[in-house]
């Protein structure tokens, strides 16, 4: 595991996204060769808050992505395992995910997998914890009958076969979330600790996200900053990768 | 002309590297127009799956709703009052010129005018979409005969009129017809307005109030009966008084009728209005202001004597500016606000999705670099690179 500490909320969105930038250029994509990225999925899709608004808003309006290559779970269809298990055969069509970008819940939940999720469960229809449903209710103007009780998500063992996980914490109301998540064992009740088992992971956090961590683990990370920002810096350019395509590629760091 | 059908197949285009007028203020915001019509793209892009055909760079202008005119009595030497064989050219021509102001709609404007006049330039004048040819005819403001004799300003006094007995009978004789008639500019203090009023109300046209002497008390009787427009705030009426604010008092009147908005026209060249009086009525009201030029033949010629009706009026230079309030709050004043007042806000005025995408491309200091009608480029500056 890589555990990157930032200052901030900024520094560390800002260090996630460039490191995303980087991982897709190296990946040098083409008609031919996608680079699959795997985001946490979740809302039915007729609300204003709905994850199909958020993605756009936050993402696809600023990019030239074409629709096709967009795939998001549809809350609305109408059998709903069979749309988890498609999306699961079109993430094995897609060749599988390069890199699964997410958060964790202040119950250690990575995507939907609420505490006591299998972590080698697959795309499914999940029922929300409580603190799921209340931390939802400002979408949905405080009314908690209005919130969403179940969702579709991709599970435990999908974001496992990702072939990079990156994993966003910020905020002491995360902190518990993230010292279990790393500093105690695998458990099923703190989901997000099965990447422990993952051969590549990055967890971004700032400062406050890291109060309930040793100071021996915070002081280990962030006297390895110095190599881990060698993955940002220099921050690569489509433009400039295409004269470097003929000089040798250099592998980036890994641990 | 619209229909779905035809709408989904033509192509789309996507506006970029600009800052688009939406829910009062400036975002930045890509514009997706499609048929003619401001499309939605988060649904183009999960429902139909697809990417815009073709793509402008706007080069960071400002994109706002395109202006309408509510209040404009010709220009380029033409004058909508003159009786003439063929009015349609002189409306055509006036039409045309205005897009590179940005205007993409107006109501042609009469002054008071014998019968004659009446009779014969209304029927001219249909309402009529806008596009290459020009700027959109929304329908004809009549200013005058029924107004006051003591501010007729620089209407003829001989034409003026009162209503007779039948008053709304009067009306019809006196115009020939109301078809293509928009907006009705009257003086409520006249007899029998109040029927008038609500006759005109029941037939969709707005009515305003000017050149007038009325108190505050006659002015709130006739919003109650419908009015919904005042005629070039400040300028041929009353001056604010405060026992008795005149027409002017309506902007903070409490007497209005529950959920009426009453609309103002101001003419904001420096001129007809002080500024600092322009801002006071904008702090007090700002979402009833609504920008007319008043235009008058002359507009877009030189110096020296030209008609306006059946007067001669003499120019002197020209200046125009908005004063005092925010950027969205003028580019709204300009078209949001009278496309409210005419009740068409769903299509025109507005960069909502589903609306009609008529809209201007401004640099920061709002000059027009480009008037768009219909999702099609109507004018465009000489050093525009669109």
């Amino acid at each position: 595991m890589k555990l990157i500490i930032l200052d901030n909320y900024s520094q560390a969105s800002e260090w996630a996204a460039k490191y995303i930038r980087n991982r897709i250029i190296q990946f040098n994509p083409g008609p031919d060769k996608y680079f699959t990225l795997g985001l946490p999925t979740g809302l039915p899709r007729d609300h204003p808050e709905s994850y199909h608004s958020f993605m756009w808003n936050n993402f696809f309006k600023h990019i030239d992505i074409h629709p096709e290559n967009t795939h998001i779970l549809d809350g609305n269809a109408a059998d709903l395992q069979a749309e988890c298990d498609v999306f699961e055969e079109k993430i094995k069509a897609a060749g599988g995910i390069e890199l699964f970008v997410g958060g964790i819940g202040p119950d250690g939940h990575i995507a939907f997998n609420e505490p006591g999720s299998s972590l080698v469960s697959r795309t499914r229809v999940k029922t929300l914890a409580m603190d799921t449903i209340l931390a939802n209710a400002r979408f949905f103007d405080g009314d908690l009958a209005k919130v969403p009780t179940m969702a579709l998500t991709v599970g435990v063992g999908t974001v496992m076969d990702a072939r990079e996980v990156m994993i966003l914490i910020t905020g002491a109301h995360k902190a518990f979330a993230l010292y279990k998540a790393i500093e105690e064992g695998v458990n099923h009740m703190w989901t997000v600790s099965a990447f422990q088992q993952h051969p590549r992971t990055v967890f971004v956090c700032d400062e406050d996200a890291t109060l309930e961590l040793k100071v021996k683990t915070v002081k280990y990370f962030k006297g390895l900053m110095l190599v881990h920002n060698k993955l940002v810096d220099p921050l690569y350019s489509i433009k400039e990768k295409e004269i470097e395509k003929s000089q040798s590629s250099k592998k980036p760091y890994s641990d | 002309m619209r229909g779905g059908q035809v709408a989904a197949r033509a192509p789309v285009i996507q506006f970029t590297n600009c800052r688009i007028l939406r829910g009062g203020t400036l975002l930045r915001e890509d514009l997706w127009v499609r048929g003619g019509r401001i499309l939605d793209p988060e649904k183009l892009f999960f429902e139909e799956r697809r990417v815009a055909d073709e793509q402008r760079d706007c080069g960071g202008c400002i994109l706002a709703p395109g202006f309408i005119d509510v209040q404009i009595n010709g220009g380029f030497g033409v004058d909508f009052s003159q009786a003439s064989e063929d009015v349609g050219s002189g409306v055509a021509l006036v039409a045309r010129r205005i897009l590179s102001h940005g205007v993409t709609s107006f109501c042609p404007t009469l002054v008071t005018s014998p019968l004659e006049v009446y009779h014969k330039v209304l029927p001219q004048i249909p309402v009529k979409s806008g596009g290459p040819h020009g700027a959109g005819v929304l329908g004809v403001h009549l200013e005058g005969p029924f107004i006051s004799w003591e501010k007729r300003g620089a209407h003829p006094e001989a034409h003026l009129r009162s209503f007779e007995a039948d008053a709304f009978q009067d009306v019809l004789a006196t115009y020939g017809g109301l078809d293509n008639v928009r907006i009705v500019t009257l003086a409520p203090e006249l007899g029998h307005s109040h029927e008038v009023i609500r006759e005109l109300t029941a037939l969709g046209i707005c009515v305003s109030l000017g050149h007038s002497v009325a108190d505050l008390g006659t002015a709130e009787e006739a919003v109650q009966s419908g009015a919904t427009f005042i005629t070039h705030l400040f300028n041929a009426m009353l001056p604010f008084h405060h026992r008795d604010p005149g027409i002017v008092g309506l902007l903070t009147s409490d007497r209005l009728p529950a959920g009426r908005r009453i609309f103002y026209g101001m003419i904001a060249d420096g001129i007809h209005t002080n500024p600092a009086a322009l801002r006071i009525a904008h702090r007090a009201h700002p979402k009833g202001l609504v920008l007319v030029t008043d235009a008058v033949p002359a507009l877009g010629l030189g110096d020296g004597r030209h008609t306006l009706g059946q007067q001669e009026v003499e120019v002197d230079g020209l200046t125009a500016y908005v004063a005092g309030c925010s950027v969205e709050s003028a580019l709204e004043a300009a078209s949001l606000h009278p496309a409210q007042l005419l009740g068409l806000e769903k299509c025109k005025g507005t960069l909502d999705f589903g609306a009609d995408a008529d809209f201007v491309v401004l640099d920061d200091s709002l000059h027009v670099r480009a008037t768009y009608i219909s999702g099609e480029l109507v004018w465009q500056a000489e050093e525009a690179r669109l």
